[in-house]
């Protein structure tokens, strides 16, 4: 079987890479770009650990096709620090212990930002609506909640 | 290894030709959210995947000559909120569209996928229904329309017929004094199917209504419309005992099954319940409040 040639931007650069027609945008990233900072937990659009954002919209990379990304721009959290500089969210969410085992922390960090970009000044109902979709077995969401707030509530003072 | 052929036309002709072309083997890839997670699970194993979204009619939401709304069946529930006007218009079909699956679900999910999926619980369906919404099928003997009500024949069965493709939602101009409405029971906050989920668009004049409908979801085998309900609406200012009438009618019509998310009895019960909320907050918007 003939594997199909897609041409996409990822983190800004355009990128070309050959997958399966059956690849998910997980299976991409993590296998032929080698970007492994989306993380496979469920597979099944529950988890949201695999976050990513296509045009600029949040999406589950495991519910989508790789071919799909075709013409499109791929964010991942790759693109997220400036460099060695960290983004205000990863920075807060290390000083503010919002992770444990990091499984779960690259699609939060997508998650959170995405919210941000839209709403800067999210109320917490707000955050942890937006955030349903990302699941985390070890903080019980109130750090990644409260980093999230103290982030947003930064990012506007600046 | 995989024999999976990936199609994504940029016309719809050629999209019809194709799918119908591939027979049963073929599955149309909207947004995608059931479809990747079937395949995933090994529930399905299609040989060809068409991909509607490179097709303008299917990604456009466009406001008719009329002043109804046609939405094309690949526009994702992120789409639908980020347009100007359609939330203010049809608050309750947004709603419905807003509260399938998390953030990242809805910025690929689409409510053509929803009412394809044919599951009886499927969120924008009631909601859709009680908006009398239309949509368009084509397929290769040509164009046709179907109330949305008839799309559903069963869990995971819809009466389009072989290599029919779902087009577009045509929503119905409203006359002022008009709104809508959605509310869903679920077992926990967000991320879970209804155990019952209830639609309500209704127009009022000075208080009172003049034309109502109701969808029902996930008491069923499949979406209803509850006609009897409508009725009771109708013609009344909401008072106690024509919503207590509605509300009879709508667990009347209630034929659920029992499993883990709420027994007969409840899911019953809660019909009634949610019918008389969810008319009051349409009943509001209507009335600008």
């Amino acid at each position: 079987m003939a594997k199909v040639h897609v041409t996409t931007s990822i983190n800004g650069e355009p990128m070309e890479f050959l997958c399966e027609p059956s690849d998910t945008m997980l299976d991409a990233l993590r296998g032929p770009l080698a970007l492994t900072g989306s993380k496979e937990g469920c597979a099944s659009g529950d988890c949201g650990a695999c976050s990513i954002t296509l045009d600029d919209r949040l999406v589950c990379s495991c519910l989508m096709l790789a071919v799909e990304s075709e013409g499109h721009e791929i964010r991942t959290i790759e693109g997220l620090a400036q460099g060695e500089r960290l983004h205000p969210l990863q920075q807060k969410f290390l000083e503010m212990a919002a992770l444990q085992c990091g499984i779960c922390t690259s699609g939060m960090l997508v998650a959170s930002d995405a919210l941000l970009k839209k709403n800067p000044d999210p109320s917490e109902e707000e955050v942890r609506f937006w955030l349903a979709g990302n699941l985390c077995r070890c903080t019980g969401y109130d750090k990644i909640v409260r980093a999230v707030m103290e982030t947003a509530a930064e990012m506007r003072a600046h | 290894m995989t024999e999976l052929r990936y199609l994504a036309p940029g016309t719809l002709d050629e999209a019809v030709g194709a799918f119908a072309k591939a027979g049963s083997a073929a599955r149309i890839l909207a947004g995608g959210t059931d479809l990747l997670v079937q395949m995933r699970s090994g529930a399905l194993k299609p040989g060809v995947i068409v991909d509607i979204k490179k097709i303008p009619e299917l990604t456009a939401i466009e406001q008719t000559a009329d002043g109804g709304f046609r939405i094309g069946a690949a526009v994702s529930g992120m789409a639908l909120a980020e347009h100007e006007t359609f939330g203010k218009v049809w608050p309750g079909v947004l709603e419905a569209v807003n509260l399938i699956g998390s953030k990242q679900v809805q910025g690929r999910a689409s409510a053509g996928g929803n009412l394809c999926n044919g599951s009886p619980a499927g969120d924008s369906v009631p909601a859709m229904v009680a908006a009398g919404a239309v949509v368009t099928v084509q397929g290769p003997d040509g164009r046709r329309e179907m109330k949305v009500e008839d799309v559903p024949a069963g869990p995971g069965r819809t009466n389009l017929k072989p290599g029919e493709i779902l087009v577009s939602f045509t929503l119905p101009p409203r006359p002022p004094g008009s709104s809508d409405a959605y509310l869903r029971m679920i077992p926990r906050t967000e991320m879970d199917i209804a155990v019952v989920g209830c639609g309500v668009s209704l127009t009022m004049k000075d208080g009172t209504v003049t034309s109502a409908r109701v969808g029902l979801g996930a008491v069923a085998p499949t979406v209803l419309l509850v006609e009897d309900a409508a009725k009771a609406l109708i013609g009344s200012k909401l008072d106690d005992a024509a919503l207590a009438r509605a509300a009879a009618a709508c667990s009347a019509a209630c034929r659920p099954i029992d499993d883990k998310r709420g027994t007969i009895a409840y899911r019953i019960k809660v019909a009634g319940v949610l019918l008389k909320r969810t008319a009051a907050i349409a009943a509001q918007r209507a009335q600008g409040k």
